[in-house]
């Protein structure tokens, strides 16, 4: 039985492609677990390593010279916020991937500052996940994860990885940095699996 | 009904309007009574849903700002300007009605009482709130460094005044402000910079933890500041909102 509030008549919007539980907004907030990290451009390294621990690693100048896409995309926190309709930049996780043998079924992706988070391969492969370095027309700031941040649409946001190191391919799980603090394995916004349980 | 959900499984529960504290023209404390509430971490959130009387729900997020306790907890909401659900519960609400709460939520962004490291606590403005549950459960010293525009935009200020007053001395409070300074007060109203910053934090040795909330650009100055006078970034625990809210 539903609990209604008396006096509440919210203010709705048309929006069918909503996850259950999201609003709409136009903002972008920002939710991180501490300081932001400033990592520059010449230092900065992002890795690729197999279950083996063969490690394939692009700086700068060769991830940015990779083959990008520009997809438009809505995204979903698990804070019940969605944003409509963002564009980014970025290199298709199935680029990086293309040259590496692995039997692997799971990643961890790895951020600079020390946050991971956990994906099934299979949600990263065939055009579903990018490593985005601009987000609507400029190069990705700080804040939403510059230099660059995983981008996986279709699950919560806390699984697009800000300030990405690594993708780490394993042959088991390894629930990350949200996933081992109460909130859901894998993070269907459309199923709303938002905490542990659901 | 929610007591038989699967052990582990966050249900929503029903909670009811038990009283309500006006914080400043805009801010209120919501007191709500939950049937079987079993307590939270300080730092911890609650999910609430509101429920029109045709179906239509909405959802939103707010820091739990009182002590840990059974059956009841208390959320402090701050209107936002067009927002959906924060100015039913700071203008409408009342006692007695009834909305629904899930959790409590979080992690990571939660100092638990016992916890003998020494706790900095940064707030801005309604950021406050998950901070004053910390204070109000506080067994260990703590220093909340609260930045607001002016006076009457500070939330709490007459229960920091008595956790200060309080005779254990664990909790100390400096209030900063950036645009209006009371009557008398010592220094004109400014931003939080590292100097200031650097007199109230603790000593490098200290092992201390940071807690820092507020909006995004504040949240952001704080803690890079932090880092800048030399506070490892591993012992910064932050939580942002954005104009996004309601």
């Amino acid at each position: 039985m539903a609990v209604i509030t008396r006096g509440f008549g919210g203010r709705r919007r048309d929006d069918t492609d909503l996850p259950p539980g999201q609003y709409r907004t136009d903002d972008f907030p920002v939710l991180s677990a501490g300081p932001t990290p400033r990592i520059g451009l010449d230092k900065w390294e992002l890795a690729v390593v197999t279950e083996t621990g063969e490690r394939s690693t692009w700086s700068w100048a060769e991830f940015t010279a990779l083959p990008a896409d520009e997809p438009t995309v809505d995204i979903h926190c698990v804070t019940h916020w969605s944003k409509f309709g963002t564009r980014w930049r970025g290199v298709s996780v199935d680029t990086l991937l293309a040259d590496v043998e692995t039997a692997a079924e799971y990643v961890v992706a790895h951020s600079y500052g020390g946050y991971t988070t956990n994906i099934p391969l299979e949600d990263l492969l065939d055009g579903q996940a990018w490593v985005a370095y601009e987000f609507d027309g400029e190069p990705l700031v700080p804040v939403h994860g510059g230099p660059a941040r995983l981008l996986i649409p279709h699950l919560y946001f806390w699984k697009s990885a800000k300030w990405l190191r690594a993708l780490e391919l394993r042959l088991d799980d390894e629930p990350g940095f949200w996933e081992t603090a109460g909130y859901h394995n894998y993070g269907d916004p459309w199923r709303e699996q938002r905490y542990r349980a659901d | 009904m929610a007591r038989a959900a699967v052990p582990g499984r966050l249900t929503w529960q029903a909670a009811t309007v038990a009283a309500t504290r006006a914080e400043t023209a805009t801010a209120r404390t919501l007191v709500l009574d939950v049937d079987g509430w079993t307590g939270h971490v300080p730092g911890q959130h609650v999910d609430v849903r509101l429920t029109a009387p045709d179906g239509y729900t909405a959802y939103r997020s707010y820091s739990i700002s009182s002590a840990p306790g059974p059956d009841w907890l208390e959320v402090t909401v701050q209107a936002v300007t067009d927002g959906e659900v924060s100015p039913y519960l700071v203008d409408v609400a009342e006692p007695g009605d009834q909305l629904e709460i899930r959790g409590p939520l979080g992690g990571w962004f939660v100092r638990r009482p016992a916890d003998p490291r020494p706790a900095l606590l940064i707030g801005g403005g309604s950021g406050v709130a998950p901070l004053m549950s910390m204070v109000r459960a506080a067994m260990n010293p703590t220093r909340l460094l609260y930045s607001t525009r002016s006076p009457s935009d500070a939330l709490f200020t007459s229960d920091l005044a008595t956790a200060r007053a309080a005779g254990d001395g664990l909790v100390a409070v400096t209030h900063v402000y950036t645009r209006v300074a009371p009557p008398g007060w010592p220094a004109p109203p400014r931003r939080l910079d590292a100097d200031a910053l650097s007199r109230v934090a603790w000593p490098r040795d200290a092992d201390a933890v940071a807690f820092v909330c507020g909006p995004t650009g504040f949240v952001e100055t704080v803690a890079d500041l932090l880092v800048d006078i030399g506070h490892d970034p591993a012992n910064i625990r932050t939580e942002r909102f954005g104009p996004t809210g309601g």
